[in-house]
């Protein structure tokens, strides 16, 4: 017993000379935080700072072109005469396909793979092949869509229906993933609330899953879409018009988008295309998306008020 | 415990003349390989409140949701021995778990409103059994609100959202809309472990009421609700092997004034536990 208390007085001694030989590290430490903090500041102006460039560099060129006539007008040699009616219209079409398209598919698969997949290896391996997919470049999906859609199934080139098609490949995994994670969301409770009440498993996915998960799953739709509004490469893959003279009439017309138009007039050698009517366009194109960014924040803003 | 003890016990209601509902034979239940409840043997009278207690892990929680087959959305598990419900086995091939829970309802520890208004809640159940007329459904709403001592407090007001009610209003809402389908039992587990003093009390005193028209099965950790609510209670204890087993049951007043078993008698003691 003595021995026990003897030891315990040794090693409170050096425990205390042990401090007190590294001294008082407080301020040191804090200055450390100081730095980081200072540091973190600096990675987020960067982002900040370097996008408004952009943005104010772009908008001093478009100021002048971006008008009513602007948005009204087909392409033009002319610059004074151009504009990007066809291809708002065109855009708007494919990526309202899109939606129409992608929703339900991939509402389903995530359904499935939440509610009703055993999970087993097939799950994981389908689950990991879903996120890979969602890595894949654009531009493969564009080979597919033209593999798949126009050689293999005899479809156009360039049509609405199969620049919607192929876009809809491309977002399906960013739908599927992001619509399981508001599936996963729901808490157990209320679901087990309502087997509790003796539903089927469907009716209990229609009533409490669907409703407690839609917010989350449009929201995360939504950004799938203004993604597959900004794409380029698959649709010149699938043979889509990098300019065209008249708004799409139906799902078998040729269409062009505002990304390819954009890229087609950036290579215009004259400056008024260069420097005015390029970046009207594209400021077209960030006003539809940063909308459609808009449009998200503002469901879930509205879900997150309701529920409280 | 000895055969004839069991005997005893399993008995124990029928000089009372009270009618069987539910009878457990030998239900013995596994997580994975693990066993959780093994050899449970007892009855459940009608229009009884019967209270399940003891230490935690225990498995009478597991066991509350062997007898409407809740534990069947569990991945792993299996379940063995009997469950007769009017002398049927719930867990006979032929016998739907859905139509099974709609007779057999359920109140979960944590108040679980769905994210709806007051009215859709205890809607809800009998709109999914296929009710579609308003009136009806207003009907059956007001009833059971009534029913579950929460009419007099959201009354006009049936339209707000159910989350916007306190947590004792909510536990009681969860009722409401439980008894909306009328099921013949009514599994409670652990129905005030996350409410107030005040909260508990109402729940407790609409247990007692509702006592008149269900079979209520309760879950508690608290023992002084199992003496104040229940008509029978039932002691589990866990062993070596972390699996639970029925220790006594029997009337609420023998079991807390006259245990037979040392363990029910250290527990009720406040000994361990």
């Amino acid at each position: 017993m003595i021995g026990y208390t003897r030891r315990n007085v040794r090693t409170e001694m050096t425990r205390k000379a042990v401090l007190e030989a590294a001294g008082d590290n407080i301020l040191l430490e804090k200055t450390k935080g100081h730095i980081f903090t200072g540091l973190c500041v600096a990675a987020t102006l960067f982002g900040i700072v370097s996008l408004a460039a952009l943005l104010v560099y772009v908008f001093r060129d478009a100021v002048g072109w971006l008008d009513w006539q602007f948005v009204t007008s087909t392409p033009s040699r002319f610059a004074e005469k151009a504009g990007v009616y066809p291809m708002i219209v065109g855009s708007t079409f494919v990526v309202a396909l899109v939606a129409v398209f992608s929703l339900p598919l991939g509402v389903g698969a995530a359904v499935w793979l939440e509610e009703y997949a055993r999970d087993n290896w097939m799950k994981r391996i389908i689950e990991m092949n879903i996120a890979n997919l969602a890595g894949v470049p654009s531009i493969v999906y564009g080979l597919l869509g033209l593999g798949f859609f126009v050689s293999t199934l005899g479809l156009p080139h360039g049509i609405v229906l199969v620049g919607a098609f192929t876009l809809t490949l491309r977002v399906l995994p960013i739908v599927i993933v992001s619509s399981q994670e508001a599936i996963r969301a729901v808490p157990v409770s209320h679901r087990h609330a309502s087997l509790g009440l003796g539903t089927t498993q469907w009716q209990m996915i229609r009533t409490v899953v669907l409703p407690e998960s839609i917010p989350g799953i449009m929201t995360g739709t939504i950004l799938a879409l203004a993604n597959a509004m900004g794409e380029t490469a698959p649709l010149i893959m699938i043979g889509a018009a990098t300019s065209i003279f008249t708004a799409p009439r139906g799902i078998f017309s040729s269409f062009s988008a505002l990304p390819l138009q954009i890229y087609a007039w950036s290579d215009f050698p004259k400056q008024e295309f260069q420097h005015g009517v390029t970046p009207a366009a594209i400021i077209v194109l960030l006003i539809i998306l940063l909308s459609m960014n808009g449009m998200a924040i503002y469901i879930r803003h509205r879900f997150r008020t309701k529920k409280s | 415990m000895s055969e004839e003890l069991m005997q005893v016990q399993t008995e124990i209601g029928e000089e009372d003349g009270l009618s069987t509902i539910l009878e457990i034979r030998s239900l013995h239940f596994h997580y994975g390989e693990n066993p959780a409840l093994k050899d449970i043997n007892m009855k459940i009278y009608r229009n009884r409140i019967t209270a399940l207690i003891g230490p935690s892990g225990c498995g009478k929680s597991t066991f509350l949701r062997c007898l409407n087959r809740m534990n069947d959305l569990i991945p792993n598990t299996r379940v063995e021995g009997e469950v007769l419900l009017h002398g049927r086995n719930i867990y006979d091939r032929d016998i739907d778990p859905v139509r099974l829970r709609r007779n057999v309802g359920m109140v979960f520890q944590q108040p679980n409103p769905f994210p709806k208004s007051i009215y859709e809640n205890v809607a809800y159940g009998p709109k999914m059994y296929g009710v579609r007329s308003r009136t009806a459904l207003r009907e059956v709403a007001e009833k059971s609100l009534q029913q579950a001592a929460l009419w007099d407090e959201v009354a006009g007001r049936l339209q707000i959202s159910a989350l916007s009610l306190s947590g004792g209003q909510q536990q009681r809402l969860c009722i409401a809309r439980t008894i909306a389908v009328e099921p013949e039992i009514i599994l409670m587990d652990e129905p005030a472990s996350a409410l107030d003093p005040i909260a508990t009390m109402k729940i407790e005193e609409l247990m007692r009421h509702l006592a008149e028209a269900y079979t209520i099965i309760i879950v508690t950790h608290n023992m002084q609700q199992a003496s104040r609510v229940s008509d029978y209670t039932a002691f589990f204890m866990v062993d070596e092997n972390r699996s639970g087993y029925l220790v006594e049951y029997g009337k609420t007043q023998d079991i807390f004034i006259q245990p037979q078993n040392k363990q029910t008698e250290d527990y009720i003691s406040g000994r361990f536990g």
